[in-house]
């Protein structure tokens, strides 16, 4: 029997270097996220004519430190029909396993004996998909302990997306897992020395960018928000910074599904120049999968919830499954 | 159309049918739609480097026609200095928002006021009320009252847009710009 195709994972770091990396991680997250925020409003702006946010700070740089100024100083409510532990625990679930997602992103090798990525799990991408998935229960508990029909229903909305999407998602993932022949995520980037996978898996590069649209609740499949019929959707009972957990942890999930996309679709840290430009390389590669998602976001209308799930199902995993398949074959054949 | 649509009478045949697209679904139907999602894409990346058009209000602003309707002027002659109003409260009358006072006193004529027998003592515009349909300037027979080009009128309280002749007559700042032939 052939052994599991699970990373050779034989170094390891000390321990302090790994506490190290878990601040620069928070770090990084808290400074990006904000930054994220002003970008799209920005962007989204002039994709309709408009200039975007520009009175707070010069060109509007200081509109996320308002914003946050503005959601910390709001009382912090809760509805009386709410579930108090679940709707406080809600959106502490829902960034907690959106920044532990970012662990796993590589923006570089090993330099040093340090390596540039939180941790490289052996599960790679099993460990995106376990931490994408509490996620969705942080979206789950917010829509149910909120005790209010339009959180239910958001929180309906994204438990059904979530099962129709996860499943092409995971498939699209697979097609570059068989040609890397690993699930480490360093490896991944190794076997595209040659040419990045999104040459031969460009289906699968389509598929992964439609699933995670719709995995970060990202228009046209916002449809647990739908701001236009569910008010927030799960967020509606959600106030002051526990809003502001949601917003962030939005943000965050579009950061992770980029970098994900990166990594297996792009070459990860790969790029001209020399080795310390790594985590440029990466970083560019994210910031542009997110300005796809914000392009996106400002072209595409909301999709009707027959829609979605007969795009999911119907289109997204029927393609998903042929890509897998033709790929197994040709793996094996060459 | 009568084989289509046998229930229907001769009038309803009028009815022209509704244009619709294509059926969505199938294959076709995902290959069509992935085709125009791009083209949306095509259209709003255009719209993003074409940049803005919004006009940053407080910082720049729309020029005014010529025959904007603002806040109303008082004028003299400039010869005399003279007012050209002589109280005769047409402007009142002619006012459909009921927004302007007059009253008028006799001019001494060791020290005239204005160029007719009269003048307007009290000339008090309620701009709270005023409607700005410009009657007032078409009523007066001397011109005394036109509209400016004016908009930026906003206060605090309700009794400081009580406009009295003197704020009327005063050269005012002019704040909009005037639009130019053929912008």
């Amino acid at each position: 029997m052939t052994p599991l195709p699970l990373a050779d994972v034989g170094f390891a770091e000390a321990s302090w270097i790994m506490v190290v990396k878990s601040i620069l991680i928070f770090l990084g997250v808290f400074l990006i996220v904000p930054v994220l925020t002003v970008v799209e409003r920005k962007l989204i702006g002039r994709f309709q004519h408009r200039y975007g946010p520009n009175r707070v700070g010069p060109g509007g740089a200081l509109q996320p430190l308002a914003d946050i100024l503005k959601l910390a100083g709001k009382e912090m409510f809760r509805p009386t029909a709410a579930v108090p532990f679940l709707y406080a625990i809600a959106p502490a679930l829902v960034i907690f396993s959106g920044i532990t997602t970012i662990a796993i992103l590589p923006f570089g090798d090993v330099k040093d004996g340090v390596g540039f990525y939180g941790i490289d799990v052996s599960i790679g991408v099993l460990y995106f998909f376990a931490f994408g998935s509490i996620s969705f229960y942080g979206l789950l508990l917010a829509g149910w302990s909120s005790g209010s029909k339009y959180s239910f229903l958001g929180a309906m909305r994204a438990a059904a997306q979530l099962i129709s999407y996860e499943v092409s998602m995971g498939l699209a993932l697979l097609g570059a897992i068989m040609i890397a022949g690993s699930l480490s995520m360093t490896e991944i980037v190794y076997a595209q020395d040659d040419v990045w996978f999104i040459v031969p898996q460009i289906l699968g590069f389509l598929i992964f960018m439609v699933a995670g649209l719709a995995e970060t609740n990202r228009a046209p499949f916002d449809l647990p928000e739908a701001d236009a019929e569910l008010v927030q959707g799960y967020q509606t009972e959600y106030g002051g910074t526990r809003f502001g957990s949601f917003l962030l942890a939005e943000y965050l999930e579009m950061f992770v599904v980029s970098g994900i996309a990166a990594t297996f679709f792009l070459g990860g840290w790969m790029g001209p120049g020399p080795s310390w430009l790594d985590p440029f390389w990466m970083v560019t590669k994210i910031l542009a999968l997110i300005f796809v998602f914000i392009w996106v976001r400002a072209t595409v209308p909301r999709l009707r919830y027959d829609q979605l799930m007969s795009l999911g199902w119907k289109v997204l995993l029927p393609l998903a499954t042929l890509n897998v398949l033709v790929t197994a074959i040709l793996v094996v054949v060459l | 159309m009568s084989e289509e649509f046998p229930y229907l009478s001769k009038a309803d045949e009028e009815i022209v049918a509704v244009q619709r697209g294509p059926e969505p679904g199938g294959a076709a139907g995902a290959y069509r739609s992935f085709g125009e999602t791009l083209r949306g894409l095509k259209t709003t990346f255009a719209r993003l480097v074409e940049g803005p058009v919004t006009i940053q209000y407080p910082e720049e602003k729309t020029p005014v026609y010529p025959r904007f309707r603002g806040r109303h002027k008082l004028h003299r002659f400039e010869d005399t200095g003279l007012e050209k109003c002589v109280g005769c409260s047409l402007c009142a009358a002619a006012c459909p928002a009921d927004c302007i006072r007059v009253v008028a006193a006799e001019n001494d004529p060791a020290d005239r006021v204005s160029a007719g027998e009269r003048y307007a003592a009290v000339y008090e515009i309620n701009l709270s009320r005023c409607i700005f349909c410009g009657y007032c300037e078409v009523a007066c027979p001397f011109d005394a009252i036109t509209m400016g080009h004016e908009y930026e009128l906003a206060d605090y309280n309700r009794g400081d847009l009580i406009f009295t002749k003197e704020m009327l007559l005063a050269e005012s700042i002019e704040r909009a710009p005037l639009r130019r032939e053929g912008e």
